[in-house]
């Protein structure tokens, strides 16, 4: 069930450089069934910035009634967001979109998971829900460079996490294709959130695997209704057209043209 | 007595605030919210006669106080929308404006004649501002002879009111206004957006696929109201206000401007029960501003 309604800030704190992690409680943690889905956030209650922003949930504590979002600050929006202190009230509207299906795979299976950049932090809960479920996740997580990093201690009481920068200056150098390159495809699934071009690699690299990417696409409604999402889709699905916020984020790979 | 309720062509509305063409789709998504049957009425998403895919991404920019936007008609098609879209619609007690447009006049009689006998259906939109129509470009709504002649071409073929919704990207909307009353109109809706363009100022590139897009939200609200306020002057038939409306004060200046009802569009955005939280602040503010009901309101401004 999407709702709309005040939650209040229990943490905030920067991770990493223009890299924040916001902890909100309230009800509506709840309704949030999928990893990889998103809420959609207004920043301020003034006409500007006017619209709301996505960003993707990264861990859900039910019992807490808490979630935790990472996004990076830079814009006027998630910079005013990231301004925010204990205490503060977030207008937020979620949660929205279909997540990540772990019914897609089994106990005793590997999964890997693929994230680039601020795509990385759904792929936290999904790796927390899999290892609950006794999938073994391997987590490839790329970055621009070492002063953006995050996260590599969380993944790494998940599972092997392998962390590449694009400059060399932590872990490896290159893409999260040149470590996948060098990696057994032993797994059943994959599971990708980051730029396009990485999720076209991907599915380049294995197209006979299943896999599910999640997508980015400037947003308005964030429910399905203004169209501003729409990404055109491949000859595997009968819909000429998917929306990236009701249909999506998280597709089956092949069905959106990459 | 319902204080709310507004009559006009085709149309009972239980009171005067409706979701605006574009900002809505086909209402399926607010429906997951909040009962439609709350609703004045629905503009329904601009219909064409084929599907139509849209511009390519992105599509939308944010903007001071409001956004650009450039989704490009993408619908599903007229025999799409009355089978699936219409039909849906009908669980709710409210009446639908089917927005019409196409690229030749043709297209726009046959949407109008089809879509125009669904039973819930109680009203058109002639959608003028299309950027890509016979005539190079948008003469539809730019060139009151064009325009004239649209509004009488559908007139005789619609089973239902036509309200023509006109473009602010114009000299003189007064014109567009008289030219559609003579030519048959029922009424206005107005504003459509207005053209504009955002770049990312460290490229130089326009952020919007389409390069423009239009511009919508708060920020163009006073000159929406300006035109409504113009408009009303000129023309007898009645006018459905719209462009930038997001709080009960912005609805009561459009009915003051001359508005009988309005609609709301990018505040959906924001906001998504919006229409319904307006609709149950509209009573408190009649009692404060000392008036017994809506259609009292409408005009107020040229009686002073």
């Amino acid at each position: 069930m999407i709702r709309q309604g005040q939650m209040q800030v229990v943490k905030q704190q920067q991770i990493a450089a223009n890299i924040f992690e916001l902890t909100l409680i309230g009800q509506q943690v709840l309704d949030m069934k999928q990893p990889g889905q998103f809420v959609h956030i207004r920043v301020s209650d003034q006409m500007e910035p006017l619209l709301r922003r996505p960003i993707s949930i990264s861990s859900i504590d039910k019992e807490t009634l808490e979630f935790t979002m990472i996004y990076r600050a830079d814009g006027r929006g998630t910079t005013l967001l990231s301004e925010k202190k204990p205490g503060a009230q977030v207008d937020v509207l979620g949660p929205l979109g279909n997540g990540f299906p772990i019914e897609k795979i089994e106990a005793g299976q590997t999964a890997l998971l693929v994230g680039g950049g601020i795509g990385v932090p759904p792929l936290y809960e999904l790796s927390k829900r899999l290892v609950e479920k006794g999938v073994k996740p391997v987590h490839v997580l790329g970055f621009q460079s070492k002063d953006v990093v995050f996260y590599e201690r969380e993944f790494q009481q998940l599972g092997k996490t392998h962390i590449v920068t694009a400059d060399g200056s932590y872990g490896h150098k290159g893409f999260v294709t040149n470590v996948l390159e060098t990696l057994e495809d032993d797994f059943a699934v994959y599971y990708s959130c980051g730029p396009t071009p990485m999720l076209k690699a991907l599915e380049e690299m294995y197209p006979e695997k299943a896999g599910y990417l999640s997508f980015e696409q400037r947003m308005g409604c964030g429910i399905g209704a203004c169209f501003a999402c729409v990404c055109e889709t491949t000859e595997k699905t009968e819909a000429d057209y998917v929306k990236v916020c009701s249909d999506g984020p998280v597709f089956q790979s092949g069905v959106v043209r990459v | 007595m319902n204080r709310l309720a507004v009559e006009l062509p085709g149309l009972s509305l239980k009171n005067p605030i409706m979701p605006a063409s574009g900002c809505f789709g086909f209402g399926k998504e607010y429906a997951k919210l909040y009962n439609l049957s709350q609703l004045g009425a629905i503009m329904i998403k601009a219909t064409t006669l084929e599907t139509r895919l849209g511009n390519p991404t992105p599509r939308v920019a944010e903007t001071p106080a409001g956004m650009l936007n450039a989704i490009g008609l993408q619908n599903p098609g007229l025999t799409k929308v009355m089978e699936n879209e219409l039909p849906w619609l009908e669980q709710y007690d409210v009446p639908i404006i089917a927005n019409v447009a196409g690229t030749l006049t043709e297209d726009y009689v046959a949407v109008a004649k089809s879509i125009s006998q669904a039973p819930n259906v109680h009203a058109l939109e002639l959608n003028i501002s299309c950027p890509n129509v016979k005539q190079g470009g948008i003469t539809f709504g730019t060139d009151p002879v064009v325009a004239e002649e649209l509004t009488r071409a559908v007139k005789e073929v619609s089973s239902v009111p036509v309200y023509v919704k006109l473009s602010p990207n114009v000299t003189n909307v007064n014109d567009i206004a008289k030219a559609v009353e003579a030519g048959g109109a029922d009424g206005i809706t107005m504003i459509n957006t207005l053209l504009g363009i955002r770049l990312d100022t460290k490229t130089g590139r326009p952020v919007i696929a389409n390069v423009t897009g239009g511009l919508s939200g708060p920020a163009i609200k006073p000159v929406a109201l300006r035109m409504v306020y113009d408009v009303a002057k000129q023309v007898s038939i009645p006018i459905i206000g719209m462009g930038g409306i997001s709080t009960i004060d912005d609805v009561i200046d459009f009915l003051s401007a001359g508005a009988s009802a309005v609609a709301i569009g990018t505040a959906n955005f924001v906001d998504p029960f919006v229409c319904p939280n307006l609709i149950e602040q509209l009573p408190e503010k009649l009692d404060e501003l000392g008036f017994e009901t809506v259609t009292e309101l409408v005009g107020r401004s040229h009686r002073l």
